[in-house]
């Protein structure tokens, strides 16, 4: 379970923002400029402030670097190392293990992201949807405690990106991860039955299940349905 | 042709080199990475040979090492011997005289690497000098080439700290570009043409080599470059 409280002003952005994320998926929705990323950025440890308080299973973060926290972050950016290669990128965050152990280890994650067949792929040579794929194997590797994904499908098609959370849900159950995902497209919300966190302008406006929060999104999206049919 | 001195000097301009990248990558990191206010102080400390001119602090440095100072006496109990008018005195002249030829380019190429990069190698786990050993140096390659290559120029055309500091001891410090003022002032135009040919080529072959590999002109890390294909 994530608790968090923030105060945080950026410019003229003021995030203020007090909430414990207890299901196993949460997603935070929201309209672009509405905290989402930089909210994922703080959980992270990448965005530091004095008044931050956050907890991960009742320990607490606020003060821990961003690789102490055991928490992953993919963002809609894959940022892969461009002057290593698919392995050496998925196997980063691995350095206290054995060299063997990496390698099995980096190996599973690929499959669990369908990109096995990228194993000695050049950075340079993926398209943006494997990038992203690679990038979700790397963060995953070294089994972090929570996993914050920030519009990390927004590179692959719609088909692509269900199939890749179908995949990815019962490993994750399995392995007790918990998922924060920041989007804008509230089907995610409701692919994932996820619990839903509505931010707005910084602040919380809702929190709960996708069908009661996203009601109105929901109801657009049936619409949406129902025209082009 | 003064052979000695053309040993001399690039021996002076290797060590040099050496010493400034080894102290130009963690302080480039520092600038860069760090969010401290006083670092903004280091920055400029470490550019003012830029602008002092080398005879000041060839002087400041004459003193600092030499019997009049507290350091300059603990230099002589520990060395056995001033550091003034010595080799080591120069190379200590000469990587100060010439860190910012060596640190600017480091920092320019550092800052440029995409900050989504570090935030990852952050996250997962690395530490200041992991994320330096393995992200900003790969990717900021060029720019190291780049200030080895002025560190070593810059030390190699060095005139009044070398005067100042080092005086103008045969195989011990008579560089070229000494070499070369003693030629003129003894009238030796012939030796003086050929030391001054000898100083051009070097640095031109040396620019050209620079330039051909592209180094100079994609100064920028590759990151920048390929990290825009998957923006």
């Amino acid at each position: 379970m994530v608790e968090c409280s923030l105060d945080l002003r950026r410019g003229g952005f003021h995030l203020r923002v007090a909430c414990r994320f207890a299901s196993p998926w949460t997603v935070l929705f929201g309209p672009s400029g509405s905290g989402k990323s930089t909210l994922l950025r703080v959980l992270a440890g990448l965005d530091r402030d004095g008044k931050t308080q956050i907890t991960v299973d009742t320990k607490e973060m606020a003060k821990l670097p961003p690789g102490a926290r055991n928490i992953g972050l993919v963002a809609q950016q894959p940022a892969l190392f461009p002057h290593l290669g698919v392995a050496a990128n998925v196997g980063y965050g691995l350095r206290r293990m054995d060299r063997s152990a990496q390698a099995e280890r980096v190996r599973q994650m690929l499959a669990l992201v369908d990109g096995a067949h990228l194993v000695s792929r050049r950075v340079a040579d993926l398209s943006g949807g494997e990038a992203q794929r690679i990038a979700l194997a790397r963060a995953l590797a070294p089994m972090p405690r929570v996993l914050l994904l920030d519009e990390p499908f927004s590179a692959l098609d719609g088909k692509a990106s269900d199939a890749l959370i179908a995949r990815l849900q019962p490993w994750l159950r399995e392995q007790r991860v918990q998922v924060i995902l920041a989007t804008h497209d509230a089907t995610d919300a409701f692919l994932t039955g996820a619990e839903v966190v509505l931010l707005h302008e910084g602040k919380i406006a809702a929190q709960g299940a996708a069908h009661e929060v996203l009601r109105e999104e929901r109801e657009r999206i049936i619409r949406g349905v129902g025209s082009q049919a | 042709m003064d052979w000695q001195a053309l040993i001399l000097t690039l021996k002076l301009a290797a060590i040099t080199t050496a010493i400034l990248l080894a102290i130009a990558v963690p302080l480039a990191a520092l600038l860069v990475l760090g969010r401290a206010r006083w670092l903004a102080a280091l920055e400029a400390v470490t550019a003012l040979p830029l602008v002092l001119p080398p005879t000041v602090l060839g002087f400041f440095l004459l003193v600092l090492l030499g019997p009049r100072t507290a350091f300059g006496r603990a230099i002589v109990a520990l060395l056995g011997h001033p550091l003034a008018f010595s080799f080591s005195g120069l190379v200590v002249g000469s990587v100060i005289y010439s860190l910012p030829f060596a640190v600017q380019p480091v920092v320019a190429g550092f800052a440029a690497v995409n900050p989504a990069l570090v935030d990852a190698a952050r996250l997962l786990g690395a530490s200041t000098p992991r994320l330096v050993w393995t992200v900003l140096a790969p990717l900021a390659r060029r720019s190291l080439a780049t200030a080895a290559v002025l560190s070593f120029l810059h030390t190699v055309g060095e005139f009044g700290v070398v005067l100042m500091l080092g005086g103008d001891i045969p195989g011990a410090t008579r560089t070229l570009s000494i070499a070369l003022y003693d030629q003129v002032e003894g009238f030796d135009y012939a030796a003086a043409t050929h030391t001054a040919l000898v100083l051009l080529g070097m640095s031109l072959a040396a620019l050209a080599v620079l330039y051909a590999s592209g180094v100079a002109r994609g100064a920028g890390p590759e990151s920048a470059r390929r990290g825009a294909r998957h923006g």
